[in-house]
This record gives structure tokens, sequence and C-alpha cells, in this order.
């Protein structure tokens, strides 16, 4: 908004960019993230990248609308792509175990990854572990990024619990598996049974029968044997962690933070910012999705509340005696068919003469309603007649737009809230859409909308009513 | 009347919110209840206006008829800890088994070991006895994870079954899962009247019906007036523009002829009220489909100046009204 002194994002000059190899889309769960990675992808493809999106859980219907519905962890060309500047667009989602087991396939002998496969501790650490997903997500990237066939990666991050999930996990991950634990744990079945304990001070033997005792004997056992399986592959776990943590870094990287105009949501979204600073990634800006705008913004609540007050004490005074001072109302049905031009001269010039002194003209302005409306249109939704059916549309309207300015000043100051923390950090805002969005024509409204915010802030606001 | 009520929702819909207003309505009238958060967000803090929770039960808020809401912010690392000391009389071994790895190891990495610990500390409070004989909580109430993750997080059994099949482990998760399982429990769902959430509550109800686990009601937060549907937009878009125009100059707002003020205002104010009666179909549509989950429906209106602690205790009001409690 014009009151915010942010600098705007720009999401075509960054898609434009060849340098831009990878945008990172993160925010908190049910603020448009899925929507907004596609709606990026579907724009950049019809403006000639060869993008692809990876995503992690989409609606189901947008799945459905981009091709991507069945899981099968293999990127698809999306169809109904404008390809006419050259570009296409491919898409993905994501399969996190099967992601796991491919990475297991590749990196030891066959005999040992079925043995992993097989494993029941690996079995629920690849489907369930908390940040296997978000593991996942940064290792599907790498290897996107290694195949070099698409000039553009756009990734949808899992609705973590909070933003350390997502950057954490490759050094998590890294650490566990090949960390002091899962070293003292193997070291049993490393070397042949307890035996091998004692090259281990009493200390960690204590400790690792505690463990066992707490953990029961038999998963023990599967750790053991998991960790035992996988040791050839800690090393490549580590150096693939860290390798995906400096693709996240580097230059052509652009971390997207999207969030929607709720206090929890910046909240998130100001943590995430601060948290991307942190780990010294490189932040491009922030999305707002779901903006609330007016064409009428010149009006404030307060007055149009006012307004409606006005007339709905002018409506309950009528309903009091409805035709005894206004006599020329008495037959609405009959005005009509005569007068179908509704932009009439005639009778705004009544009107001119009642706005002079509101309080008087009522009437007067009521008669010249009276006169000015087919009442056909009306007739479904009052029967009472045009003049107060008019008021009472008007009572709402007024009080809808209302409601919609207070949306905009809480959504207002939530945002201001926001850059005045991180002035520093660009912002697009996209325009709210009444529905959902499930197809490539939405997505390409929303990539439009996130267009266009630039002129929509720049645009100076009409002056004011009074 | 459960005891346990899990609320849960897909993120952006308020459970955080529900859940403090369905604790605040269940303690009403001299109740107790507690109010666990599991994913250490501090939203419950946030709520109530007070600094970040530490792992300890404290009252955080009197419900009217001189009731109490608790708070407690399980982190899993101190209910491991808890547990250990508990079961097993561990309290320094803990230190040295942080030490190692081993905390980080069964709270973050080992599948399921975390949620057991997350859902046995709730079960403990909700079967934990004072000295009286009787439960030191009337309620416990969780903010729980989001719709997507509900039922993996709640069927703690079948997570572990695969894992510890015998041990202390798989003992716990079994106790859990009795307490889960039994209508004691109640799962609730909260949603807007958008697609995405109402899509999310009916595949997660189905998940946890499937699984056997006790469902509880919809809670439709955020609901917004419907002031006008298509039919009076468009009718009034048809013939009544100058009519409006006049009946918002007569109200002050300007002149009414071409150009004048009241005259532009027409037409912006009726986009608003087609965008406003699209969003009253839509809703109307996915009312329809949260009544045919057949479970008790129950709204909670939008707070247009956002939730702050007085608004709480109206959206609570609002629930207790509508819940038979």
């Amino acid at each position: 908004m014009s009151m915010d002194m942010a600098p705007r994002l720009d999401t075509d000059a960054l898609l434009a960019d060849p340098e831009t190899r990878i945008v990172v889309c993160c925010g908190s769960g049910g603020v448009g993230k899925t929507t907004t990675a596609a709606a990026l992808g579907v724009r950049a493809a019809e403006r000639g990248r060869k993008a692809v999106v990876l995503t992690i859980d989409p609606a189901r219907r947008l799945a459905q609308s981009m091709g991507i519905d069945a899981l099968d962890n293999v990127p698809r060309r999306v169809e109904g792509i404008d390809g006419s500047a050259g570009g296409e667009l491919h898409a993905m989602m994501l399969d996190m175990k099967r992601t796991f087991d491919e990475f297991v396939e590749a990196h030891a002998d066959p005999e040992r990854a079925r043995a992993i496969l097989a494993n029941p501790f690996y079995q629920s650490l690849s489907a369930g572990f908390a940040g296997t997903q978000e593991y996942m997500a940064m290792e599907k990237l790498g290897q996107l990024r290694a195949r070099d066939e698409w000039d553009l990666i756009i990734v949808d991050t899992p609705p973590s619990r909070s933003a350390l999930d997502f950057l954490d996990a490759p050094k998590r991950l890294g650490s566990f598996l090949d960390g002091k634990f899962i070293k003292v744990l193997m070291a049993p079945a490393k070397v042949g049974g307890r035996a091998g304990m004692k090259f281990l001070n009493v200390g960690v033997s204590m400790m690792t029968g505690t463990v066992s005792k707490v953990l029961g004997g038999q998963l023990m056992r599967d750790v053991q044997t998991f960790a035992a399986a996988m040791d050839t592959m800690f090393g490549g776990f580590r150096t693939r962690a860290e390798a995906t943590y400096r693709l996240l870094q580097a230059p052509g990287t652009a971390f997207l933070v999207v969030a929607a105009p709720e206090r929890d949501a910046l909240r998130e979204a100001a943590y995430f910012v601060e948290r991307l600073a942190a780990d010294r990634m490189p932040l491009a800006g922030l999305v707002l999705n779901r903006v609330h705008g007016s064409g009428a913004a010149q009006l404030s609540a307060e007055r149009a509340l006012a307004a409606a007050e006005t007339l709905s004490l002018g409506l309950a005074e009528a309903s009091v005696a409805p035709t005894a001072d206004d006599p020329e109302n008495d037959d609405p049905e009959n005005d009509g068919p005569g007068n179908d031009d509704p932009e009439s001269d005639g009778p705004e010039n009544l009107v001119e003469g009642g706005i002079v002194d509101p309080g008087s003209g009522n009437a007067q302005g009521q008669n010249a309603s009276a006169a000015d409306d087919p009442p056909a249109a009306d007739a479904p939704s009052d029967p009472d007649g045009s003049p107060t059916s008019a008021e009472r549309l008007a009572v709402d309207l007024l009080r809808l737009h209302a409601e919609r300015m207070q949306v905009l000043a809480r959504e207002q100051r939530t945002h201001h809230r926001f850059t005045t923390l991180h002035p520093e950090v660009p912002v697009a805002e996209v325009a709210a859409l009444p529905g959902d969005v499930h197809d490539l024509s939405g997505l390409r409204a929303i990539g439009e909308r996130l267009a266009e915010q630039t002129e929509q802030q720049q645009a100076t606001p009409t002056p004011a009513v009074g | 009347m459960s005891r346990l009520h899990v609320v849960s929702g897909k993120g952006g819909t308020g459970k955080t919110t529900v859940a403090a207003a369905l604790a605040l309505a269940l303690a009403t009238d001299g109740r107790r209840t507690l109010l666990v958060e599991v994913e250490g967000r501090q939203g419950i803090a946030q709520l109530f206006e007070t600094g970040a929770l530490p792992y300890e039960e404290r009252k955080i808020a009197s419900a009217p008829g001189g009731g109490e809401v608790h708070a407690l912010a399980i982190d899993p690392e101190f209910a491991l800890l808890d547990y250990l000391h508990m079961f097993y009389k561990m309290g320094s071994a803990g230190r040295a088994l942080k030490k190692l790895g081993a905390i980080d190891f069964a709270t973050t990495i080992a599948p399921g070991l975390r949620d057991v610990l997350l859902t046995g500390k709730a079960c403990e409070a909700v079967r934990r006895k004072g000295k009286d004989g009787r439960f030191v909580y009337d309620f416990v109430v969780m903010d729980a994870p989001p719709t997507g993750r509900i039922t993996r997080f709640l069927n703690v059994n079948h997570e572990v079954a695969g894992l510890a099949r015998t041990g202390p482990i798989h003992n716990q998760a079994q106790a859990v899962m009795r307490v889960l399982k039994s209508p004691e429990t109640a799962v609730h769902m909260v949603t807007l009247l958008e697609e995405m959430p109402v899509q999310e509550t009916a595949d997660g109800i189905g998940e946890l019906r499937a699984d056997g686990l006790p469902t509880g009601a919809v809670i439709v937060n955020m609901v917004r007036p419907a002031i006008l549907d298509h039919a009076a937009v468009e009718a009034a878009a048809q013939g009544q523009r100058a009519a409006v125009a006049k009946a918002l100059s007569q109200a002050g707002l300007g002149g009414a002829r071409r150009g004048g003020l009241a005259e532009r205002l027409v037409d912006p104010l009726l986009e608003q009220a087609r965008e406003h009666a699209e969003r009253v179909a839509l809703e109307r549509a996915q009312r329809a489909e949260l009544t045919g989950l057949g479970l008790p429906l129950y709204e909670l209106e939008l707070l247009t100046d956002g939730v702050d602690l007085a608004g709480l205790y109206r959206l609570a009001a609002d629930l207790r009204k509508q819940w038979p409690m």
C-alpha cells in the first residue's frame, strides 16, 4: 500500500532474469504457497522459461489440472501452457519415501540397498520422520538442478510447523546419521556383539544399556542393523546435505517468503526473513497473498456506516407511515415501462435540488427515484417498490463497503508492522480472488495479479469524499 | 462428555484460537481445564498476551463463573526427561543422554517416538488425580497438529508398532492409544467456508474414522454474515443504479448525477457486492458439504478487528451457546 515505504518486488523481472535458476517459496501453512509456486511456474513458462515446479502437497484439483495427481516422482510436462515464447512448464509432486528409496538405491550396492529398504526402522524413518519431507524436498531439488534440463526450478516447501525445520533438515539428518549417538549404537553390531563394548568407556556402555532399556531391545537392534547398513552412505548424506545447503545460498537462488496479510502468517514471515538472513540465504522478497482492495477506498468505513445509518433511519420512518407523505410512491408498477433510460437527466436534476439539504431533500429524492427506476428489475427482490428497495440496497452496499474497509485497515496494519520491522524486504501484493484457484487460468490470473500489483500500488488515490 | 478435546484444522483456519476459546468455554462455571500445545510455536502465549510458556502447567486465564484455564507447552525433550524420571528414576542420566545426542534422536529423529511423548503427556494430564481422588483437570484441550498430520499423530500405536514390537515404548504407546480411542477423547476439526479447508476437513475425518479415532465436532471459524446474494446484486446493477446513487446522495455522500461523487461510488460498491455474492454462493456450497459429514457443526463469527483477549472470551461465549457442554 502507498503508506508503506517498502520497495516493490518485481516478480516478472525475477522470473525473466536468466541468472535466476531456483526460486524457493516458503512460509507458514494456509497462505497459498503451493498456488504461488504454481502460478510463478505458469508465468515463467509463458514468458519463455523452461521451468519445472516441485510441489509438496498440492490441493487435489490443482494437481489434477496440472496433470500431476499421479505420484510418480517424475516431472511431467503440463499441458495447456502457451509455448509461443518458447517456454515449457513441467511439474511434479514429491513422493518423499520414493525419493529416499531412490537415494538409497543410488548410493548402496544392490544387496545392501535391499537390506536397508527392508529394515523396519528405515521404513518408519523414510515415511514418518518429522524432517524427512523437508530433507527429501531439498534432495530432489539437488537432483533436478544436477540434471540441468530446466533453466528455472520453482520449489514449494512443506508446511513446516516452524521455519526452522526446513533449513535445519539437511543438517539434522546429516548430523544424526554420522553423529556420536549412532556410532555408539552401531558399535556392538559393527564389531560383532558385546565384545565391541570394551572399546567404549563404561559410561557409554551404561548409556547404551539405558537406551536399550527405554527403546526396547528389538528396536535397538533394528536401529543398529540400519546404521550398519547405512554406514557407507553416511558420508554421502552429509556431502549431499552440505551441497544442497550451499546451492540454496548460491546467487542463482531466490527465496520468496509467502504470507497472507494476517497477524500469525506475517509473524511467521518475519521470522523466516530473519532466519534466512542468519543463514545467508538470498531473499528476493515477500509475496503477500489475498490482499483486499476497494474501488471506493475514498469512502471510509466510518462514513459508510454513518450513511447506512442515516438511510436506515429514513427507511424506518418510511415503514411507519409508508404512503402518508409520499403519495406518488403508491403505485410503483406504473412508472417503469415508459422510462427505459435509467441514466436520463431529468430525475437527477430533481435530486440535485434534494442534496442541497439532505434532510429536507429526502422525500424529494424518493419521488425522483420512483420515477427513475424500471421496477421490473427489482420486483423479485423487493415487492414494496423501488425507492425503498434502492435505499435498502444502498444500506447493504454501504455495510459491505464498511466491512471491506475494516478488513483493508486491518491488513494494512499487519502489513505495516512487517515493513516497519523489515523495511528492506521488497513486497509484492496479490489481490484476493473470491474463490479458490484450481486451474491454469486461475494460476494465470494470480500471475497477472502478481505482476500488476506494481501499477496498483502506484495508482494515485482518488480524493476523499466530503 | 469427552474429557480430552483434540483440536485440529488446516493451517490458517485458526485452530489455536478455537482451541483456546474451547478451553475457556469448558472452564466456565467453576471447571478447570488444561490447554496444551505440542508444536512449540508458543501460540497460546501470544493469544493470552503473556510471555512464552515454560514446560510447566500454569494458570493463564479465569473463566466466567470461577473457572480456570491452565496452559502447558509440551516440549518433547522435557516430556522424555519427565518420562525417564517418572518410570526409571533417571534424572541425571537424562543429561548424559542429551550430551550423547540420544534425546535428540528420540525426540526429533526416531519416527513416532516424539508423538508418543507428546500425546502421552496429554493423556497423563487427563488421567491425573489429586489427593482427594478427583481429576486435577476436568478437561484437557489440545492444540494439535494440522489436519494433514493429525491421524498419523494420534495413531501412535500404528506408528510405533512396526518399530517397537515390545518393550517400554510399545507399552506406553498402547496405554496412550487406549485413551485416544476411548469415548473420553474427541477430535474436532476447525475449518473455514473455503474449498481447500473443507476438502481437508472431509479427508481428515475420513482418515480418523478409518483408524477408529473418535470424531467430535466441526467448527466453522471466521464466518462472515451473508448480506446480499447474486439475484439482489444483479437486479441492482440492471435497473437501480441511479436510484442507488440517489440514496447514497441522500445519505450525504455527494452528488447523484453522472460524475457526482455518489454516482461514482455505485460501480465500485456494486463490484464489491458482486464479489460478496460470489463468496456467499461458494460458502453455501461448502456449508452443505460440511453438513454432509454427519458431525455437529458450530459456527464462530469473524472478529473484524482480529482476535484479542476480549475477542477470545466472546468466541468462548459463542461456543458455549451452541455446544452442549
